[in-house]
């Protein structure tokens, strides 16, 4: 399997790149930025399996990332458990979050799915705010590992999400070019004739969004640790909902090339934003930009690209 | 001396809301057999066909393939079984090349893997008539092209049991023909084959036996000479 | 000691904010349930007429319901605008589904985010002249506050059901529902009547919302409450039957009225979601069976 073991080598060195970028110790700010962009190119590119891959559109993004999240407020709160167990257990409890919404609704349209996934962030937020072990409304602080990797906590968590970014690519790209792709191709295309010509379509869906789930709970699991205040209002931000949304969609839904191109472009545009407009402006370009794009280049830059290249 | 039928449909009922589409139908289809399914327009056969495919779920009677009961199987599974149909409609996967249209069949009801569905795939598209159009979107096909690409897909779920739904309709004289010669190779190879069509020359032709529903029953079985003669056949298409 | 007088309050006060929470709906029953255009974008046009009418109160005096009212043409009109553009774009291409939903996920976003740029985080609401005054019926108290938009959105269900049985358009709208083809044959034109039953849907939200303003405080995140709110009800009131949505607004007032009285206002958005879950869970067989 020669392509298997070309990616994971070149996964590999873009991890050690990674790595000695974080031993440089240059300007702290862009660890801090360069944390973000990578955290979206996890959570574009677990959008994108359920959405971009199968068709079905989660708009509850939010629930999932604060979910794993949250699961390392409480194991961090009760046993102080280490970084690893933390970003698996984040990304276990949502990948069950994942499997429960989708064995719910799937039999039904994907309209349905995509409603429940709209209502479930309000409940789960709901449900956190009343929560006082893990801060409820006011929110907890937690406090930061001594004696880290590199000196300083946030250069380790930026080399530990580069690790996560390039395991979620690295998995995307697994899937789709797998059997199970081109099976999720199959429903994402005609669901009833997918359905007709073998393809478990139920299966596939549940594996789509536990999957989905599993990556968005692992890209939350860090974020207590580098946020140090963890509150609700923070965790189910409208960015994310957002972000993953627009991120895949203006890079490509169809291929893993597309979130990590969507998070790259409008996560370092957002980064630099922030110090000149209001986050809600912030909110509201990437509305338009959203829109836009859904109207006018459904297929992302991605697919401009190759129309470009077929003239 | 008749074989045990690959196909018996005993006493199906679908009902949608207050309208009974399917009143204890009953039906039944020998290997090997090229079997017409006729009647007018709402008579119920696309309903039948949804019911034996597990597209839909019937609300009575029962269905069994090779003397296995149905019930509860989903689509999905039938067609592994070897129940596969063809679409009125063409549903090709839009996203895929004609060639990589036909790999999902092969690898998730033939279970083959990714190698040999390409060579199979290949074949398939040369004996169908597609194989020059094999790396190009079902975007880019022509009606007659995409009612192959429909036909070839189905085979390439490796059936026992074909179910053609209306293939030819819209089609010119000569593109029927190409297609009814094409059934007829199918059936050559020993697969059973269940025709719905209203083009009538071509069922007459092809058929060895012919059932006939209306309005959700069934009111003739028999031969296509016999089913011509037959006047309640005459009725249920010409009216009173 | 049980508190029978807790739990009559609590029910009267469900049965005025369902005869609302119907009104909410009205316009996802006709969208959704009849056109099964999931126009996720409503809540915002919702908390958009909410605001429309609020500003004109602030602005002019007169009672925000007839602002409302008078507005009912402008958002008839960005409703069948807002169609338009997505039958253009998406349902004449088949594409509805993926693209259709982040379409109007978009819309709502922006329409959200503008409100907040605006008008900021401050809670806003109106203060018509019969706030503040109530009826005694048989112990209860019943606040004006709530009587006057439930009897209002009593009155909009009526007339919506009213129009869908009587009129032209009304009865062209139920045939698209049900036979687009057929429809096609008679000569009307499904566009058009889709476009007009669009610019209803969105046009009984913004009036519904000048309700809302009047019982309850308003921010631009209010869509987020709503959302859950308007789909349970249309599923469990069976998809675009005016009655049905009548119902289960009710339903799903009551239920959450009790909530919040025994267990507290915060529970209430659990309340929908649940009944959401359930309503779908109950539908017969999913993917093909519609």
């Amino acid at each position: 399997m020669q392509g298997t073991g070309r990616t994971l080598l070149i996964g590999l060195a873009v991890v050690v790149a990674g790595v000695l970028l974080a031993t440089l110790r240059i300007n702290p700010y862009l660890y801090f930025a360069g944390y973000v962009i990578l955290q979206y190119i996890v959570i574009a590119t677990a959008w994108n399996i359920l959405g971009g891959y199968a068709g079905y559109v989660n708009f509850g993004t939010p629930a999932f990332f604060a979910l794993g999240a949250y699961t390392a407020v409480y194991l961090i709160q009760s046993i102080r458990a280490p970084l690893p167990v933390l970003i698996v257990a984040g990304g276990l409890v949502s990948a069950l979050l994942g499997l429960a919404i989708g064995y719910l609704t799937l039999r039904l349209r994907g309209v349905f799915f995509s409603i429940a996934t709209l209502a479930l962030s309000i409940v789960l937020q709901t449900m956190i705010i009343n929560w006082e072990y893990v801060g409820g409304s006011r929110g907890l602080s937690v406090i930061r590992p001594s004696s880290p990797p590199f000196g300083n906590y946030v250069t380790f968590l930026f080399t530990v999400m580069v690790l996560l970014a390039v395991i979620a690519v690295t998995a995307a790209r697994f899937i789709e070019r797998s059997w199970v792709g081109r099976g999720l191709a199959a429903l994402r295309d005609n669901e009833e004739a997918a359905e007709c010509m073998g393809v478990p379509t139920l299966r596939l869906k549940l594996f789509a969004t536990t999957v989905s789930g599993f990556l968005l709970g692992v890209a939350g699991a860090p974020f207590p640790y580098y946020v140090t205040f963890v509150e609700p209002n923070s965790a189910f931000n409208l960015d994310y909902a957002v972000n993953a949304l627009a991120m895949p969609m203006i890079g490509g839904t169809t291929s893993w090339v597309g979130p990590v191109i969507g998070a790259v472009l409008l996560g370092s545009a957002q980064q630099l934003a922030t110090v000149t407009i209001s986050s809600e402006m912030n909110l509201f370009i990437v509305g338009i930009v959203l829109v836009a794009f859904v109207v006018l280049a459904p297929e992302g830059i991605l697919g401009l690209v190759r129309r470009l290249r077929s003239r | 001396m008749v074989a045990t039928p690959l196909l018996e449909v005993q006493g199906v009922i679908k009902r949608f809301g207050g309208f009974t589409a399917l009143n204890r139908v009953s039906l039944h289809v020998n290997p090997g057999e090229r079997f017409g399914l006729i009647g007018p327009n709402g008579s119920g056969k696309t309903t039948l066909i949804n019911c034996i495919s597990g597209a839909l779920a019937s609300d009575g009677g029962r269905i069994l393939f090779e003397g296995h009961d149905l019930a509860g199987f989903p689509a999905h599974r039938r067609t592994r079984l070897g129940i596969v149909r063809s679409f009125q409609i063409p549903k090709p996967f839009t996203s895929m090349s004609v060639l990589e249209n036909l790999h999902i069949p092969l690898e998730y009801a033939a279970h083959e893997r990714a190698h040999a569905a390409d060579i199979d795939a290949m074949e398939i598209l040369r004996a169908i008539g597609l194989e020059a159009k094999a790396h190009q979107k079902p975007a880019g096909l022509t009606q007659i092209e995409m009612r192959k690409l429909e036909l070839a897909r189905a085979l390439a779920a490796r059936p026992k049991l074909l179910i053609s739904d209306e293939a030819m309709a819209g089609l010119s004289s000569a593109e029927v023909d190409d297609i009814l010669a094409i059934l007829f190779g199918l059936s050559e190879q020993g697969i059973t084959i269940i025709m719905i069509e209203h083009i009538m020359r071509a069922v007459m032709r092809f058929s060895e036996r012919i059932v006939v529903l209306d309005a959700g029953e069934r009111i003739a079985e028999g031969t296509p000479d016999e089913i011509v003669r037959n006047p309640a056949v005459e009725k249920a298409y010409l009216g009173e | 000691m049980f508190a029978w007088d807790l739990l009559a309050n609590a029910v009267v006060a469900g049965l005025l904010l369902g005869g609302v929470y119907a009104a909410v709906s009205l316009g996802v029953s006709v969208i959704f349930g009849l056109l099964d255009i999931a126009n996720i974008a409503q809540p915002a046009f919702l908390i958009l007429g909410a605001y429309a009418a609020y500003v004109m109160y602030n602005a002019f005096g007169w009672d925000p319901i007839v602002w409302g009212l008078l507005f009912t043409p402008v958002f008839y009109l960005v409703g069948a605008a807002v169609y338009r553009v997505y039958y253009g774009s998406f349902e004449r291409r088949g594409e509805e589904s993926l693209r259709g939903l982040v379409f109007f996920f978009g819309i709502l976003f922006i329409i959200e985010v503008s409100l907040s740029l605006k008008f900021g985080v401050d809670y806003r609401v109106a203060q018509p002249a019969y706030v503040g005054k109530s009826i005694e019926v048989g112990g209860i108290g019943i606040a004006y506050r709530l009587l006057v938009p439930c009897l209002i959105g009593l009155a909009m269900t009526l007339a919506l059901y009213l129009f869908l049985a009587r009129t032209f358009y009304g009865r062209a709208i139920m045939a698209v529902s049900q036979d687009r083809v057929a429809l096609r044959l008679m000569g009307a034109n499904p566009v058009k009547i889709k476009t007009v039953a669009f610019g209803i849907g969105i046009a009984a939200a913004s009036l519904a919302g000048s309700l809302l303003i009047t019982i309850t405080p308003i921010i631009p995140s209010a869509d987020r409450d709503y959302i859950g709110r308007m789909f349970a009800i249309t599923v469990l009131g069976g998809m675009g039957s005016i009655g049905g949505t009548l119902v289960a607004a009710i339903i799903l007032g009551i239920a959450e009225s009790l909530m919040s009285t025994f267990f507290g206002p915060s529970w209430a958005q659990a309340v929908s979601f649940g009944v959401l879950l359930a309503a779908l869970a109950i539908r017969p067989a999913g993917l093909f069976g519609r």
